[in-house]
Order: C-alpha cells, then structure tokens, then sequence
C-alpha cells in the first residue's frame, strides 16, 4: 500500500479511458472545453481521431452521445459535475435516460474540494439530480484503483451511468493487487460492530481514518466504501444497521438527496432499528477557498466524522 | 418525378392527414397542426426517399429520421403505419394506456422510431451524433431530422446546428417546418426568429427554401443535398399548419388540440374526398 500513488480521481478517469481506448475500438470521448480539467486530453493525446470536443455547450453534448449510442458507440462525455450533471439535466433525462442509451457521463470536479473557484462550481447536487433518473447508475470512486475499475466496469455495463470524480487527489484507501470492483456492491473496508460508517469519494480515506481514531478510543466503526449511490447495495447497508444500530454516512454532497438519505431511506423501510447521521454539506453553498480548507471547514472530514460518530454513541446510550 | 409517381404521393400524404386525425380524435388529445403542415414531408420521406426496410427498422445501415419537433408524432406515426411498420389500425390507441404509440415518439416502443424524442431543440443534437457515428464508422447512411420553426427559439439547436458545421457532417440533412405559428401565437408575435435561410447561411448551412407542399421541390431539395460535400445541408420549408383539413389550415389554435365527433367528421369527410378524387384520376 505504500507505494500508492495519491493521484486526484479525475486524473485516474483520464488514464482510464486511455486504457479503455487501447482495448475497444468502440470507445468515443466528449468533452465541452474542459479536456485539460477533466483529463479527458490524456485518452485525446492517444486518439485524436476518437475524441471530440463539443465545444462550450453541454446540452447538446449530452444529446449528441445519445445518437452517438444509438448507432452503437460508447461514448464517454465529460465535463465538470456542475454542468454535466445540472446545466444538461434534462438532455441527460430526456435523451439519454428515458431511451436507457448506453452513454456513460464522466463528471469532474464534483463537490466541494473544487476549491477556488467558489459556489457557482462546487456541484453538491449531482447525485440527487442523477439518481432521480429512472435506470442510471450513479456513482463516485474513492482513488485511483477504485475508479479504473469503475471506468472498465462502466464500460462494459449496457445503459446509462453516471461517475462523479473529484479535482482534488487524496490518500489511496484500496489496494491494486487484489481488488475488484462490482456496480452495485458496497465494500467494507473495515469490519465493526459499533457503529458503521457508509462513505463514497473523497470521503472515504476520512472515514477509513476516523475508524482508526475511534478504535483507538474503544469504538468499533464498521468502514463501508459504497461507491455505488445507485443501485444501493442494500443488503450491505441492512447488514451494517442490523449489525450496529449506528450509521453515519458521509459524503461530499448535499445532506439532501445524496448517499445518506439513500441509506435512511432503506433503514427506514427496513423496520430495523437503527439511528443514523449525515455527514455530508448542509443545505447551503460552498465558498472559494483551498480544498482542503474548504473540506474542513465543512465538516468533511474525519475529525467530524468521529465527532458524529461520538454524538451519535453518546445520544443512543442516554 | 413521374405524374404517376407523383400521384402515389399524394395519396401517402393524404393517408398520413387521415391518420393523424384519426390518432388525435382517438386520443382526444395531440397535436394535428403541425403534423398536417408537416404530412407532405413524411409522405415523401417514408415512401421516396429514406434507405429503410419495415420489414428490417433495425438495419444498421438504414437512414436515420430524428422528429425533433416531437409533439408531431401523430403524423410520423402515420406515416410509418401506412409505410408497414405496424398496422393503420393501431393509430387509433394512440396516447392510450397501454399503447406503444406514446404522446411523443419512444425509440423503444416503437417500429421505425430511430430516436426517442418531444423535449424540443434535443432531437437535432442527437442526429448530429448519429451523423457523426456514420462517419467514424465508415457508414454511407444519412441522417434526417425535422424541426419545428418554434422548435428553433430553443439554444440548443444553434449549439448542435454550430456542431453540425464545425464536423463537417454533409449526411446531416436538416429540414424546418416553417409554418409561422407557434402555440402562443404567430413565430413573428411570440418570438421572431427573423430569416431562417440567413441565420442557416451564417451557421455554414447550404441551404434549399422550398414549398413544402410541393414534391418536386423537394425532390429537387435532396438532390442539391446528395451533391453537396463538405457542409451540413438544410431545407426550409413554407408549409401551412393544419394543411388539408380546411378549419384548421393556418389556425394557431390547432396547434394542440383534438377535434370533437363533429369535427372529425369533417376532417375525414374532406381528406377522402381529396384521396377518391386522387385515386380516380
């Protein structure tokens, strides 16, 4: 694990691609004058002939993959999570999610870590907007090997997908040697009996070092990277609210529309007993500032990640 | 084109018009103005020139019909019923629980829809890509897509219509169904999209003005299209909305609306007037 590479999720999607593009003809990339931000330039540099930019215009872009699929092509169109996901909602609803084309979005800067450039790019919606679409997979890798194998996985999926990556690198949490990946399946990465914390993205290395605190504080925190948002692996999510009755989901997100009320959902569903908190951003905007300033000042963190967990112990033993 | 050939056209048309307003009255909802304005086109489409098999609607190397402006399914429907994609008969379950004949078209339900569509201005940016598509892949088939002249106020259509330029997509073949209404109004009234022609012009588009009740201008249309290399072709077309049933020609408030018993009696009373008068000649 040492040798892990702390590479930002959109860098990954970018050489991803360039691998896909090396293994499948039928691999086609779109981008809407971002290539250089969204990576998308390292599958370009490689095939020029396969890549092709839309311009400022990202409705149409959207669209456009969609005729694109008819015809039988993959393509992969990519911009930031702002405008892939919001900007072009309704093409992606109309045009690609109602026919269920086989076009797979690759959103960049999703989140918060954008950083400087402020409110009007730190995207916090995107998976309520996504997962609200009939039939789309919607989902967010935690680092570099998570998101390879998710881009290889998206691929060979037939129908909409949209992956969310992030502008900002972070510790690698998963190892390259012996890891797979499954649309749809949530991965514990640390067993617990306590309390489980239910993560995906960027705030997945938090959660996997706020279970380290707490084990040192005596609490057993079950760590889960539920990379996928949708479909939910809700056995997975039953599993850990059986197991601990305690769930904090984290995210860097809305508390609104996101992973943790997906996982609410379902406990709630469920009749299971089970207290769960969100980490994730409140119902406000974001702000310019250094992404990892932003990321703490917001709560993304594994700090208060343990601090919720704390509250959450605290206020089901009263 | 030979009279007789001309004939046959004629009687499509008039077939499709028939179809629509037995869609819209069945449906007691849709929209039969557009549709009307625009029978001719079909008919001309989906009996003369698109490379398709009904037999075969998803051959890959088949041409490809985008409706963009998607409301006018009825007439689209019409003419893939009376082409043998599916029966005449079903036009009449049109946007009835059930039916695959949706208020706007879905690629997935039904024969011959080559794109899912109704959300205006998207219909266009998807022919692009299927346009697009057939160059990488080396196929010789065209894409063909219809827009409404309302359609055109949405930004969309610039950015795909700047996309089509841009690629070069010369089997991109663009028609607009310039009927000068719009639901809110006349297009002058609502939104004036000034020339058409010019702005097409300015985007990089040949471009052919024509009758679009007239088959030998399009006939003509389509051939300018086939020699012209390099850029997107496009055809702007003066129709009359409602054209064929005589209360609705050139009235905005057929625009979406669906005749009652009375008026539909009317409708069909005229239209097969029109197709015996066509078949006894």
């Amino acid at each position: 694990m040492a040798d892990v590479k702390k590479i930002a999720t959109r860098e990954s999607y970018g050489n991803a691609l360039k691998e896909l593009g090396a293994a499948h003809d039928d691999v086609i990339v779109f981008d809407a004058d971002l290539s250089n931000a969204t990576k998308t330039n390292t599958f370009q540099k490689a095939y020029p002939d396969r890549h092709f930019n839309c311009g400022i215009a990202e409705g149409n872009m959207m669209a456009v993959a969609a005729g694109v699929a008819s015809m039988g092509l993959v393509p992969f169109a990519s911009s930031f999570a702002m405008f892939a996901a919001g900007r072009a909602f309704e093409q992606v609803r109309n045009s690609i999610g109602y026919p269920h084309l086989n076009v797979k979005i690759g959103a960049t800067h999703g989140g918060i870590s954008v950083g400087e450039d402020g409110a009007s790019h730190q995207c916090c919606e995107d998976f309520a907007l996504m997962r609200s679409i009939p039939g789309m997979v919607v989902m967010s890798p935690a680092d570099d090997v998570e998101t390879r194998a998710m881009v290889k996985a998206a691929y060979e999926y037939k129908g909409p997908v949209y992956m969310r990556f992030s502008r900002f690198g972070m510790d690698a949490v998963h190892d390259p040697d012996n890891y797979t990946f499954e649309i749809g399946k949530g991965e514990v990465l640390r067993e617990g009996t306590d309390v489980a914390i239910i993560a995906n993205g960027l705030l997945v290395p938090e959660a996997v070092k706020a279970g380290q605190t707490l084990a040192e504080e005596g609490i057993s925190a079950m760590v889960i990277d539920m990379a996928t948002v949708k479909p939910l692996d809700e056995e997975l999510v039953l599993r850990a609210a059986k197991t601990c009755g305690k769930i904090v989901t984290a995210e860097e997100h809305s508390i609104i529309g996101g992973l943790g009320e997906a996982v609410c959902a379902v406990i709630a569903e469920s009749g299971i007993p089970c207290k769960v908190k969100r980490v994730g951003v409140n119902d406000e905007f974001g702000h310019s500032g250094p992404a990892a300033a932003l990321l703490k000042q917001f709560g993304l963190s594994a700090e208060h990640i343990a601090e919720t967990v704390k509250h959450l112990t605290a206020f089901s033993a009263d | 084109m030979t009279n007789e050939e001309k004939k046959q056209l004629q009687i499509a048309a008039c077939k499709v018009r028939m179809g629509v307003v037995e869609g819209v009255h069945a449906a007691k909802a849709g929209h039969p103005g557009g549709s009307l304005s625009a029978a001719d086109m079909f008919a001309y489409l989906y009996f003369k020139e698109l490379n398709i098999d009904p037999a075969d609607p998803k051959n890959p190397d088949r041409d490809r019909f985008v409706l963009s402006k998607g409301h006018t399914a009825p007439g689209l429907y019409a003419a893939l019923a009376n082409r043998g994609f599916f029966p005449v008969e079903d036009l009449k379950t049109l946007r009835q629980i059930g039916s695959y004949l949706q208020g706007h078209p879905n690629m997935n339900t039904v024969p011959g829809v080559d794109m899912s569509t109704g959300s205006l201005g998207q219909g266009i940016s998807a022919a692009c890509g299927m346009a697009l598509a057939a160059k990488h892949m080396g196929k010789t088939c065209r894409v063909y897509t219809l827009l409404g002249d309302g359609e055109i106020e949405e930004g969309e259509v610039w950015e795909a219509l700047m996309f089509a330029h841009h690629y070069k997509l010369d089997n991109l073949w663009v028609i607009i169904d310039n009927n000068g209404l719009q639901i809110d109004g006349p297009t002058k009234v609502v939104m004036d999209s000034g020339s058409i022609p010019d702005k097409l012009r300015a985007f990089g588009f040949e471009v052919a003005e024509i009758d679009g009740h007239d088959f030998d201008q399009m006939e003509a249309a389509f051939a300018r299209a086939r020699e012209t290399k390099g850029v997107p072709f496009a055809i702007v077309m003066k129709t009359t909305k409602g054209k064929g049933v005589s209360y609705m020609e050139n009235q905005v408030g057929w625009h979406g609306k669906a005749p009652n018993d009375g008026e539909y009696e009317q409708a069909m009373g005229e239209l097969r007037a029109q197709l015996v008068e066509l078949e006894a000649e």
